[in-house]
């Protein structure tokens, strides 16, 4: 096959619509915390887009997706042959079967290296050194992304056991929800955690990074098959379907225990829908969705209270809801797996596979999520060690924004507003100040 | 002179704003504030965890009226606000020594 048009046009399209997914979620979880620190929690978002790009472009591609000349090595982690990416431009119009130029190709993953990385954050909200966030987002993305992607989506030793995991509920969002729960018990609880209100301070904000995930998802799930062809249509269509159940389970269930049916309640179960559905889009019949997706939204409305049962304070509920939901998704397909597309994956329990690919879903997330949790605690301990991983308590109920990036998110009052102008800003000097003028 | 001050409930500002203009008040300052009473704050809930909201948002109004007028107004601020259930606020008034309208510099009633 050369090069195919539709399925190149198909995937720059579904590689920009991922991408937005990272901006969707800094106002899905900027929105979650409150007023003083959602530029900060916006911000871990933004420069994650920055330091795993920069990552992925020298080695990060290289390691997930080419093979090294061990076989035994070639299990964990990639080879060094697509360094700086400079081999995929001399091939990138030869014919490799896939339809479209190798840089597509690697675009498109990048975004989901991108995407991970974010989603560790909203564990550690109000509380973390930025400085510190950037080296974290750099080490992990190379220590635990690119050799998970590469065990489950390179050539690596779960995808040779013939793991299901059609868009990343296992490379994304389990490895991130366990990473997660490292770092919220690295860093410690919030100041006042449990003693004062930490309310969301714009569930509209909340919601229209829910509205952005979800479009945005569609990129992710239909174009993770990486053709324009019937298994691209059935992802489409079961996200649709997950994503929409799940957030009605989550309002039943909020109507039904605590008597109102909430908006970030509907954001809550929209993710979480589309999480679990992450894995199983390409695989599933119709009516499976409907079942993963009324099982993420009401397991995870549950899971979300986890957190002050156990004791840790993952702020935004990374483990609640892409920890949780990803095992939900991933575990399902042992059992609802309809449409395996390469010879070592089987159908699931209910059509007939037996037991054989119920017991791969259960292995991948235990081993993906035990590498993660455990890499992310060394890594969150060695770099808390050398710089500190938390802002001071000062600092911290000031507020991050202000004392860690000198800005406030919002200017709503005429009384704040006013002071003093910069001298050597934008803004002209006093009338006595301007000697030469 | 005195300067009374009344806690409203919020939907209640228009009923108390009407029945000052119509009693003759020129004038008034309105603002944002929270707090509580009797009847406690209230409950949140968010992703099922609940939270005890003590401060519950009222407005504040301030009127200066002068000495023989002023129990009338807080009368009419009462009967307004009035909705008969827990937490339809406080009036209370205090004597004020003086008042200057600062276009004109004019002191005292006239400056109301």
């Amino acid at each position: 096959m050369k090069i195919d048009s539709g399925t190149t046009a198909w995937m720059l399209t579904a590689t920009a619509l991922v991408l937005l997914m990272t901006p969707g979620l800094a106002f899905f979880y900027g929105g979650m915390t409150r007023a003083k620190s959602v530029l900060n929690m916006m911000m871990m978002s933004f420069v994650s887009i920055i330091t795993v790009t920069i990552a992925w472009v020298i080695y990060g591609h290289s390691l997930t997706f080419t093979d090294n000349g061990s076989e035994l090595v070639n299990k964990f982690v990639g080879g060094f042959s697509a360094l700086g990416l400079q081999s995929l431009v001399e091939t990138a119009t030869k014919d490799d079967g896939t339809g479209m130029p190798s840089l597509v190709f690697s675009a498109f993953q990048l975004t989901f290296a991108i995407i991970t990385v974010a989603l560790i954050s909203g564990a550690i909200a109000d509380r973390a050194k930025f400085g510190a966030w950037v080296l974290f987002s750099a080490v992990w993305v190379t220590i635990v992304y690119f050799p998970v992607a590469h065990w489950v989506w390179g050539n690596g030793w779960l995808f040779n056991l013939g793991i299901e995991d059609f868009a990343g509920g296992t490379v994304v969002h389990i490895n991130a929800g366990a990473a997660a729960l490292a770092l919220a018990l690295v860093l410690g609880k919030r100041a006042g955690w449990r003693k004062e209100p930490m309310r969301p301070h714009n569930l509209t904000l909340v919601l229209l990074g829910a509205g952005l995930l979800w479009f945005g998802w569609f990129g992710f799930n239909a174009g993770s098959e990486l053709a324009v062809d019937g298994t691209a249509g059935l992802a489409f269509m079961n996200t649709q379907i997950a994503t929409a159940v799940a957030a009605g389970a989550w309002l039943v269930v909020e109507k039904l225990r605590d008597g109102h049916a909430t908006s970030l309640g509907v954001a809550s179960g929209a993710v979480a829908g589309l999480v679990a559905i992450t894995p199983a889009c390409g695989f599933v019949d119709p009516w499976a969705a409907m079942v993963i997706g009324l099982l993420a939204g009401a397991i995870c409305a549950y899971a979300v209270g986890l957190k002050y049962k156990l004791g840790y304070d993952d702020s935004l509920d990374v483990v609640g809801v892409h920890l949780v939901g990803g095992v939900i998704g991933a575990v399902s397909l042992g059992f609802l797996a309809a449409y395996p597309f390469l010879d070592q994956q089987s159908t699931g329990l209910f059509y007939g596979g037996g037991l054989k690919q119920l017991g791969l879903q259960v292995l991948g997330p235990v081993a993906v999520g035990a590498y993660s949790f455990i890499l992310t605690w060394i890594i969150a301990k060695i770099i808390d060690k050398v710089m500190g991983f938390r802002i001071g308590a000062e600092e911290e109920i000031t507020g991050v924004d202000i004392t860690s990036h000198a800005e406030t998110g919002y200017d709503l009052g005429t009384i704040h507003s006013s002071g003093v102008a910069a001298v050597n800003g934008p803004v002209p000097a006093p009338a006595s100040k301007k000697v030469d003028a | 002179m005195r300067l009374i001050t009344a806690i409203i409930k919020p939907f209640k500002l228009d009923d108390v704003k009407a029945a000052l203009e119509q009693f003759g008040i020129k004038g008034m300052t309105v603002s944002e504030a929270s707090g509580y009473g009797r009847q406690r704050g209230h409950t949140e809930v968010y992703r099922g965890a609940e939270y005890q909201v003590d401060l519950v948002p009222k407005v504040r109004v301030e009127v200066l009226a002068e000495e023989e007028d002023a129990d009338d107004v807080i009368d009419v601020i009462v009967k307004a606000a009035q909705t008969g259930k827990i937490g339809d606020g406080k009036v209370w008034s205090v004597p004020v020594e003086t008042v200057i309208r600062v276009r004109t510099g004019e002191r005292g009633p006239e400056a109301l």
